[in-house]
């Protein structure tokens, strides 16, 4: 099962990512744009302290992140299970 | 290479089981411009793209894509958890459940299993990116038909953000096709 603060900690994660990827799929077309890079670098720099965080509290969002013994990653519920 | 991390692009809820809405849903899992499509056309594509940003692009969108069929498919999980037999026979899924349970499978509403011929790369770069304009305002167009065949407020708040955006795609490939025309425009050689 999950709490609500995993849940919260996930959609907050979501949502910066995404604006990680909006401001790079710009940037793809306008890659001399350096407010929206330094935009894009911000919420990059956010979304990866976000997700060390969330791993440190309740396992791998990703295989490649350190796991603690035993492997932690197929623990955490998968993101069509979850109520949001 | 890819990696998969455990989140969604969008948290999509649902209010209730709606098993007629799971079945419209299809069309954007399997059909002709559903979210699958989109994303093998673009990666597809992308290898014959003359220039870098159109590259980039062409990866990106077409990554993100893959994000947005896992969407869709979670709306479908969720809309038919729990369903019986019977009750899928009664919303017009008997035929799917026959063949499938209730797993996900790639085909559209009316059942028509995927196929890559709702796909094309030409390998010129001026086609490919104008099938690609026609394909997000399709998927755009599909995303309104749908909304308007549901009031579940979670439904609807996820195929809002789907639609906007295939308009924000359609932006970007719109940028990708001038700037591969004024590559294309120039002179090879400057001397």
């Amino acid at each position: 099962m999950y709490s609500k603060d995993m849940v919260d900690l996930l959609k907050e994660i979501m949502a910066v990512d995404f604006v990680v990827y909006e401001l790079a799929l710009f940037l793809d077309t306008h890659p001399n744009d350096r407010r929206a890079l330094e935009d894009h670098n911000n919420f990059a720099m956010k979304s990866r302290q976000l997700r060390e965080m969330f791993e440190r509290k309740y396992g791998p969002l990703i295989l490649d992140s350190v796991s603690e013994f035993p492997y932690q990653y197929i623990n955490n519920p998968w993101p069509w299970e979850i109520r949001y | 290479m890819w990696y998969y991390v455990k989140k969604l692009q969008y948290p999509a809820n649902v209010a209730r089981t709606d098993l007629g809405m799971a079945k419209f849903l299809f069309a954007q899992y399997g059909g002709p411009d559903s979210e699958l499509s989109a994303s093998i056309r673009y990666l597809t594509q992308r290898y014959t793209m003359p220039i870098p940003q159109a590259k980039a692009l062409l990866t990106d969108i077409g990554t993100e894509e893959l994000a947005h069929w896992e969407i869709i498919g979670t709306l479908i999980y969720k809309l038919t958890d729990g369903a019986t037999p019977e009750q899928m026979r009664r919303a017009g899924l008997g035929d799917h459940f026959a063949q499938h349970d209730n797993a996900l499978y790639p085909h559209d509403a009316a059942g028509v299993p995927w196929t890559a011929a709702y796909i094309q790369a030409t390998g010129d770069p001026i086609a490919d990116l104008h099938e690609n304009l026609a394909a997000e305002q399709k998927a755009r167009a599909t995303y309104e038909h749908l909304i308007s065949l549901t009031d579940d407020p979670g439904v609807i708040a996820t195929l809002a953000f789907l639609r906007e955006r295939e308009i924000v795609h359609f932006q970007r490939f719109g940028e990708a096709l001038m700037l591969v025309k004024e590559y294309m425009d120039k002179p090879k050689h400057v001397f």
